[in-house]
């Protein structure tokens, strides 16, 4: 039976832990003990609470043997990423500035989680508040890709997306700003979502860039992101940013996609993107033509000024979004006692990573009086010209589908000292949050070195369904998700 | 030169705490003076990943500002972040409102030395009060403590154009925005509680001069006293640099409220650059009509405008009048007892100067002795204007209406009631009073001869024989007319 449920989806956990064949206590056991054999060669997690796991897990079981309904996630054990507060439980933002904080207070999406009867199995290794696309900026330690230990699992959701693709946990949670979901489920060969801004609570969530920051699902299927998405979806009174509209039950939902309009943009097919993970997009787009789509030409043209208005406009929030971390009020404390300002100086500047401080000064200065206009006012009109060129594309078909990156996953410190190449990693996914507009990937196929390829689509805004659909048809035709990685 | 040979140019920033229960972006208690950081909550001490929640009443009370002084309002209005690093305000921003205000333009009516003046607004903004910093007593200690219950507190700031140009004008400015805010509870104003706190601007340049001042600004403002004292001193502290021909410079000072100067804080070159941006945590508000029509709907009468209608409407003087609308209470009161006093028929010639007497006098001081509100009083507006008609009439006399009070507020009668009950009646009938009349004459032959005489002054004699025979309840003036009428007859 464990070994049944070592490579069991989320779906099928929770239907034999309702169904009393295991117990959300044994469940917990199997994947505690591969995080025990191979997080230490991946890095995936930076803090597991065995004690807390099983307790928790011992709840559902409790609940069952009284005969209550456990939840939709009854036992499924769920990796957290680190921006996620738990009340009492280390919440670093994978930054050494909060490395021995403990939140008062629980993310909603996490409350969602554990109502439905997920079991925290572990917080997740990220890049230091979310800023990176490699997990090399974890302010504690870099973490591994499964498929070859070299390469980096991609960022900044890294630790999520290698808990999912090395078997340690079935789902995760992750979040995303500018392909912090999409780009390490690529990477890692695992499936990741992107909801539309305001879909999830962001309440509880460390920020980033407020208007980009979105909580999504990693998970080996699609349809056990659907099923996560469900849970975490809806309005929520702590945050006004998030959405009224009704939450589709999205697995349930998945259906046929027979005269579905697939848009292909000749933009996501031009330079700098690696010849194999092209082909394996191309015969993906084709895949679902076999399927019944029909496949739609469109054009976005304000692409080439995606990464600088995604530059622009989440550097400016997230230095303002990180001024609190000043040693002041809580957190740990460097620096001088000279007075306020060498507090202010020797915290952040002994405690915040390179990529945080880069992107604090470049957001500080697109914001200072006299570049307002400049930078931040320019970065936001091109982002309504980004916007606008979705509406536009959406008029005419039903989903956008694309490469999730541009190459399969890159070596550790092929990129961390060039910041610009960095960035340019993430030029098909920074559209999606530009736009607010949902967007999966899901795992298409390997280079010839056996790397993961990943196929993005994305929709309309509050259309996850379809989203949903679309890369579930294409799991159903396909076995890519299925591959286990050699660790 | 002296002071007199400049002109004075003053604006102020004024920040009123909103009359609200709670925080403007959290659920947190607003009330003062609790335990040092008993009221904060994860949101307004900024740990990670917290989000604001527009408090929606104050947004209606700063809508409530923006309709009474007249402001423009925005048809969609936001929250900008203000970006500055101070141990008092824990996310390091504070969430203001700079590209569109609650409230632009506008202005406050004033009326200083008998003239009545506009001082433009800039405009009127709601944001988040910063928390409170301690430095503990004592040499020695090296640290500070921070109390965060201040923290998140809802705060409209009303910023004037630089329109005033005297202190009278800014002791009326500052009298009329209290009044006004109080009256129309947005702020309960307490100056002492830091519920209404300022900052001035202030720059001098010769008369008619047409080159503008340097300009001075001055912060820690916290009552009006120490506004008017500051100014003053920086009034004489730039006109000396002037006069000796030092020159001044952009820049924001310090008041300190002990030594009674202002110190140089920081330079214009040291200003802090804020970077306002749009707040991404929270939308845009949509400003409905219908909210507009419903506060239009509840406002009260300015207080201002009604002192000024009462002077005209009522003919009441000036003084009077501002007594009166200090209070809406009082000044629903007072129009209340006219009406109430109309409609028994009273007689109009100088009812409201009768009715504000009574009020001003033996009723506000009632109110003041038992510290009650005026509608906690137990004497209805019906009942004083009962009263003041029962002296107009002659039924009793101003003195038994003083005894009166005490007794109307004690049992919660009528005048009329208590006054018959304990035979406090004053005899105006015609008919009784030339009976007594006619007995005293009688009784007193000699002086009746000595008044036909020609001796007049003994008329006050025989009225006072006259109120003894009527045991003080005869009413004086009837009872001289028929006295002097039976006399000359
Ligand atoms: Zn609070």
């Amino acid at each position: 039976m464990a070994e049944e449920v070592a490579s069991a989806t989320a779906v099928e956990i929770a239907r034999m832990v309702a169904g009393g064949s295991i117990s959300a206590r044994e469940v917990a056991l199997t994947f505690l003990d591969r995080i025990e054999k191979v997080n230490s060669s991946t890095n995936a997690f930076l803090h597991v609470n065995q004690d807390w796991s099983l307790s928790c897990a011992d709840l559902i079981d409790q609940k069952i043997a009284r005969g209550e309904n456990p939840g939709p996630l009854a036992g499924v054990p769920i990796a957290i990423k680190d921006a996620l507060c738990i009340e009492g439980a280390p919440t670093t933002c994978g930054s050494r500035i909060l490395e021995d904080y403990r939140p008062p207070y629980t993310a909603t999406v996490v409350r969602r989680v554990l109502e439905a009867g997920a079991v925290p199995i572990g917080k997740t290794n990220m890049d230091e508040f979310a800023m990176g696309s490699s997990n090399e900026s974890s302010g504690f330690r870099k973490c591994f890709n499964p498929w070859d230990l070299s390469r980096a699992p991609g960022g900044s959701s890294g630790g999520s997306a290698v808990a999912v693709a090395a078997g340690m946990a079935p789902v995760a949670l992750g979040s995303d700003t500018g392909g912090s979901i999409r780009q390490p489920a690529a990477f890692c060969g695992v499936t990741g979502m992107k909801p539309t801004w305001g879909r999830v609570s962001r309440y509880g969530l460390g920020a980033f860039a407020s208007s980009l920051d979105q909580v999504g699902p990693l998970s080996r299927t699609v349809e056990d992101s659907a099923l996560l998405l469900s849970v975490i979806a809806g309005h929520d009174e702590r945050d006004s940013t998030s959405l009224p509209d009704p939450v589709d039950d999205y697995r349930s939902a998945l259906g046929s996609i027979k005269g579905l309009r697939v848009g292909v943009p000749a933009e996501y097919f031009g330079e700098g993107l690696d010849g194999e993970v092209a082909a394996a997009v191309r015969a993906a787009i084709a895949t679902l033509e076999e399927m019944g789509a029909s496949l739609v030409e469109v054009s976005l043209p304000h692409l080439p000024y995606a990464v600088a208005a995604y530059c622009i406009v989440s550097m400016a929030e997230s230095s303002s979004n990180l001024a609190r971390y000043d040693g002041v009020h809580y957190g740990a404390r460097k620096g001088g006692t000279r007075g306020i300002d060498e507090l202010y100086a020797g915290t952040r500047a002994q405690l915040l990573g390179r990529e945080v401080k880069r992107r604090i000064m470049l957001g500080t200065f697109v914001l200072s009086s006299g570049y307002y206009d400049a930078y931040y006012l320019k970065g936001l009109k091109a982002r309504r010209l980004i916007r606008r060129d979705f509406e536009e594309a959406f008029e005419k078909v039903d989903v956008i589908a694309g490469p999730t990156t541009p190459t399969a996953a890159f070596r550790i410190g092929e990129k961390i000292n060039d910041p610009l190449a960095m960035y340019l990693s993430d030029i098909f996914t920074i559209s999606a949050p530009l736009a607010g507009i949902p967007a999966i990937s899901v795992p298409c196929g390997f280079t010839s070195e056996r790397l993961p390829v990943g196929f993005q689509i994305m929709g309309r805004l509050l259309d996850e369904k379809t989203v949903l659909s679309a890369a579930a048809a294409f799991q159903g035709a396909t076995d890519f998700h299925e591959a286990a990685c050699p660790l | 030169m002296p002071v007199e040979d400049y002109d004075i140019v003053i604006g102020l920033e004024s920040h009123a705490r909103l009359l609200t229960e709670t925080k403007m972006f959290c659920g947190c208690l607003t009330r003062f003076g609790a335990e040092p950081n008993s009221q904060t909550c994860p949101v307004c001490i900024g740990m990670p990943g917290v989000l604001p929640v527009t408090n929606r009443k104050a947004v209606m009370l700063g809508l409530r500002a923006a309709l009474a002084f007249r402001c423009e309002i925005p048809a969609r209005m936001r929250f900008d972040r203000k970006n500055y690093y101070y141990p008092d305000i824990p996310k390091n921003y504070q969430v203001s409102q700079n590209y569109s205000p609650v409230g632009a333009g506008g202005f406050v009516e004033i009326e200083a030395d008998g003239v009545r003046k506009r001082i433009g607004l800039d405009n009127i903004h709601l944001e988040e009060d910063a928390g409170r910093l301690m430095h503990p007593e004592g040499s020695g200690a090296d640290y500070s403590t921070v109390d965060l219950n201040r923290a998140g507190t809802p705060l409209l700031e009303i910023v004037t154009r630089p329109d005033m140009s005297s202190l009278t004008e800014v002791e009326a400015y500052m009298e009329t925005l209290r009044r006004t805010l109080e009256a129309l509870e947005i702020s309960d104003c307490r100056m002492e509680e830091g519920s209404l706190r300022f900052e001035a601007s202030i720059s001098l340049k010769p008369l008619g001069s047409t080159t503008l001042g340097k300009r001075v600004e001055i912060k820690n403002l916290n009552s009006t006293r120490a506004v008017l004292n500051c100014l003053e001193y920086e009034i004489r502290r730039q006109a000396a640099a002037l006069d000796a021909g030092e020159p001044l410079t952009q820049e924001t000072r310090l008041y300190n409220e002990t030594t009674g100067r202002s110190e140089r804080m920081r330079s214009k070159e040291e200003a802090h650059d804020y970077r306002y941006f749009p707040e991404p945590d929270l939308g845009p508000i949509v400003v409905l009509d219908e909210w507009l029509d419903r506060i239009r709907s509840e406002m009260p009468e300015l207080p201002n405008l009604r002192k000024w209608r009462f002077q005209e409407a009522y003919s009441l003087p000036a003084y009077d009048a501002g007594v009166l609308t200090q209070k809406r209470s009082i000044a629903d009161y007072f129009e209340e007892t006219i009406a109430a006093a109309e409609a028994m028929g009273a007689e109009a010639a100088d009812l409201a100067k009768q009715v504000s007497n009574w009020l001003m006098g033996p009723i506000l001081r009632e109110v003041n002795e038992r510290r009650v509100d005026i509608a906690g009083l137990n004497i209805p507006p019906a009942h004083l204007a009962e009263l003041v008609g029962l002296i107009q009439k002659g039924t009793i006399s101003k003195n038994i209406a003083q005894d009166l009070v005490p007794i109307m507020i004690e049992t919660g009668d009528p005048p009329e009631t208590i006054a018959s009950r304990r035979g406090m009646i004053q005899i105006s009938d015609a008919y009784a009073v030339e009976k007594l009349v006619s007995d005293v004459l009688e009784a007193h032959g000699k002086q009746v001869a000595e008044y036909k005489d020609g001796k007049k002054a003994v008329l006050g004699f025989l009225m006072g024989q006259v109120m003894r025979q009527a045991k003080g309840k005869a009413n004086p003036q009837v009872v001289r007319e028929i006295l002097t009428r039976t006399l000359q007859s």
